[in-house]
């Protein structure tokens, strides 16, 4: 048993640590820093300088632009980013839409869309849930219906997060509503935005900002290429999807910068013994959660496996140590300060969505309790 | 980077099971329990695996490991819930002779207590000093060519079993550590909640022999740390058998013609102590790696009171939880999961709890 980074590791994170210092431009640190508003154009910035360096798609396979990484250089690297406070890296294209395609999709597919992801040429984001399905996603009812060389949707998503910057989304709608199994007869549609018959309404959440969406289809045109997979197997796709989705869900990195800027902020607050415990309760947890990772991690390149059902639990304690921080931070904050408080308190509030989006932290026990107690 | 053990450790640990499945089943421990409290021939087979010298120098007839080379074998004791006197013995006791002992004192008592052929209770904490190791008022004095020591020790764990006591007495004003034979002090034997034996013990002119230097407070603090560090690997054996026995009970008690783990209010009250097992594993691989490898005090020190906090808390959360899920059985002395509990309460408390290691943990990143 070894708990340290290897020398090599070690020295990879200097490279990634020293590699965004120099790169990550001040404006865009700065915004994050005090959790301004990061306009398209200020994600598509931080990506494309990623992609000039080659870093954007760690995970990819090497012939598409992927950095030959092992998990663990993968997760320093994504560590170092969410500790650097640059600005995130929007996943629905890299982390999402392409590991569907390169497993999936077809060589024009991959030929069409993986570059313009890779290069931030086409902005993405994801339509699954619907008004009616949420938890329950495999009730989704947004409909295609297949005429000759293409689909013709028509249906509403909800909480399309960044619907208003994205050129496509990537969609899972039912292909055939006669099917008992509600699993069975759904499908993964690619579609482009600026296609006739797709509206995007604005979604304010509690802290005045907008980064989700509805998204309404009337009768769009999709053509049948933009089918990934099989029709009717779009369950496999979502399913292979959200296994992927919750290894990232951790946030370590950021958490870390959140804690040492938290420290820094409750210094004056330290002699306080309440306060000053929960902020150590609170270090405590970050801290188990990056061993439990790290664990993960060192399982993942002894077995060559992906994770199982059980990498939930980063998810559930990610999120919840996400929001502690938040709450912590406002607590912090002098109340006399309108600005920092109040962008604190929007950010406090901001943070509730992390337990409930990306498969809700009640979802999560479900799935641990079923796949990996056999419950 | 490896969170595995490695092949001498799992040697180790899968023959400590074996033996556990063989000859100190519950049955097996509950005759134990209602005996002497402990078992002369446990302690003779574990002479025999090694287990005793685990901690013992090499040049001493022991293998001279560290924290993470006794893990497994506490996680064993954890699950089995194990009263031997191992941890006064083969890690306090061991250590502190290892580290304090003149090569005389550790040639006369290392072999012997690696052999089996020696019990070792370390007596430190007195009224009112409640977790803190530097409260100390038992009083050494010279007496001709030796030392008396006069004071009392109350919660010795495996007091009524030692041949040998380690006390910490005030000298001068510096805490020294001493040798005692058993015979010198009064001892009052006890039960604790989990079935060890422990003590109270009082000295009175009692004849003693210093063992190492003046101000042992540094070594005391390093010594239980590392005794807390593999408290937190046993407490980790412990809520692994809590959450496994409860969710066999999840899917075989039935109740309104079905399972009760069909039940989504249980599930996720499971999948929460199934949780907080695998933090409190994480957290014990971290303060037992780092007992052993520690650039520097303050970093021995955030990692083991952190994991003490975590295993605490998390201690709690499992041993409350599976008594719940259990129901009234979960109660009763009957089952194994109502041991597990009275075990896993006193693990909370052990050498500090969650509120003490709360505040050792600031003040150490102050």
């Amino acid at each position: 048993m070894d708990l340290s980074y290897s020398a090599e590791e070690t020295a990879f994170r200097d490279q990634v640590r020293g590699w965004i210092a120099a790169n990550l431009p001040a404006d865009l640190r700065e915004k994050t820093a005090n959790y301004e508003h990061l306009s398209k154009q200020d994600l598509l910035r931080w990506h494309r300088i990623l992609a000039k360096q080659g870093w954007v798609a760690p995970a990819w396979p090497k012939e598409w632009g992927g950095t030959g990484w092992n998990v663990v250089q993968r997760y320093v690297f994504e560590e170092e980013l969410g500790y650097s406070g640059a600005p995130p890296l929007i996943p629905f294209g890299l982390m999402m839409c392409a590991p569907v395609l390169l497993r999936f999709g077809t060589e024009a597919q991959k030929k069409r869309f993986l570059p313009r992801i890779y290069n931030g040429e086409d902005f993405w984001c994801q339509g699954y849930s619907e008004p009616g399905s949420g938890s329950d996603l495999a009730s989704l009812k947004t409909k295609a219906v297949r005429a000759k060389d293409h689909y013709v949707v028509s249906g509403q998503k909800i909480w399309t997060t960044l619907a208003h910057y994205a050129d496509w989304i990537f969609c899972l709608v039912r292909t055939d509503p006669t099917l008992e199994k509600k699993q069975e007869g759904i499908s993964f549609l690619l579609m482009d935005m600026k296609s006739p018959g797709v509206t995007v309404r604005p979604l304010i959440l509690m802290d005045g900002g907008h980064d989700v969406n509805e998204v309404f289809f009337d009768e769009v045109k999709v053509p049948a290429d933009n089918l990934v997979h099989e029709e009717g197997k779009g369950w496999t796709v979502a399913k292979y999807l959200l296994g992927y989705e919750r290894m990232n869900t951790g946030r370590i990195g950021d958490s870390k910068r959140e804690l040492a800027k938290l420290k820094e902020m409750s210094a004056p607050r330290m002699s306080e013994v309440r306060f000053r415990d929960r902020l150590s309760r609170l270090e405590i947890e970050l801290t188990a959660l990056e061993i439990t990772n790290l664990r993960f991690l060192d399982r993942m390149r002894r077995t060559g496996q992906p994770p199982g059902a059980d990498v939930s639990m980063l998810k559930i304690k990610g999120t919840e140590i996400q929001q502690t921080l938040a709450e912590l931070m406002l607590q912090a904050a002098d109340p006399a300060d309108h600005a920092r408080f109040d962008a604190l308190a929007r950010r406090y509030a901001n943070m509730r969505k992390t337990t409930i989006y990306a498969g809700s932290n009640e979802i999560q026990r479900n799935i641990i309790a079923k796949m990996t107690l056999g419950l | 980077m490896n969170f595995d053990y490695n092949e001498e450790q799992q040697l180790l640990a899968d023959s400590v099971r074996r033996f556990i499945q063989k000859d100190y089943d519950f049955e097996a421990r509950r005759k134990i329990v209602a005996g002497e409290g402990w078992s002369a021939a446990a302690w003779r087979t574990f002479a025999e695996m090694g287990l005793l010298g685990l901690a013992v120098p090499a040049e001493h007839g022991g293998f001279g490991g560290g924290a993470v080379d006794l893990m497994g074998v506490m996680e064993a004791f954890g699950e089995a819930l194990v009263v031997e006197p191992f941890l006064p013995t083969a890690a306090l006791g061991a250590r502190l002779v290892a580290r304090a002992g003149s090569e005389a004192q550790k040639n006369r008592i290392l072999p012997q207590l690696a052999g089996g052929k020696l019990k070792l209770a370390f007596a430190h904490a007195e009224t009112g000093a409640r977790y803190d190791l530097s409260s100390v008022r038992a009083t050494a004095k010279r007496s001709g060519a030796g030392w008396r020591l006069e004071g009392e020790k109350l919660g010795v764990l495996a007091a009524p079993l030692a041949e040998m006591l380690i006390v910490s007495a005030v000298s001068g004003n510096a805490v020294r550590l001493f040798l005692v034979n058993a015979d010198q002090a009064k001892i009052t034997g006890y039960r604790n909640l989990d079935g060890q034996l422990a003590g109270d013990i009082v000295l009175l002119d009692a004849a003693a022999e210093p063992l190492g230097e003046r101000d042992a407070l540094p070594l005391i603090e390093e010594v239980v740390d590392f005794a807390t560090a593999l408290v937190c690997a046993e407490g980790v054996g412990a809520m692994k058998y809590a959450c496994d026995a409860t969710l066999e009970y999840l899917k075989t008690r039935k109740q309104f013609g079905v399972p009760i783990g069909s039940f989504q209010a249980l599930q996720h009250r499971i999948v929460d102590m199934f949780i907080a097992c695998e933090q409190a594993r994480s957290m014990a691989c971290l303060a037992c790696s780092k007992m052993d490898s520690h650039e520097n005090e303050r970093e021995r020190v955030r990692a083991v009171s952190a994991a003490k906090i975590k295993v605490a808390d998390s201690a709690r959360l499992v041993s409350q939880e599976a008594v719940q899920l259990h129901g009234g059985m979960g109660m009763t002395e009957e089952l194994k999961i109502s041991h597990t509990f009275r075990r896993l309460t006193l693990i909370a408390q052990q050498f500090g709890d969650a509120d003490h290691h709360l505040e050792r943990f600031t003040r150490a990143g102050e």
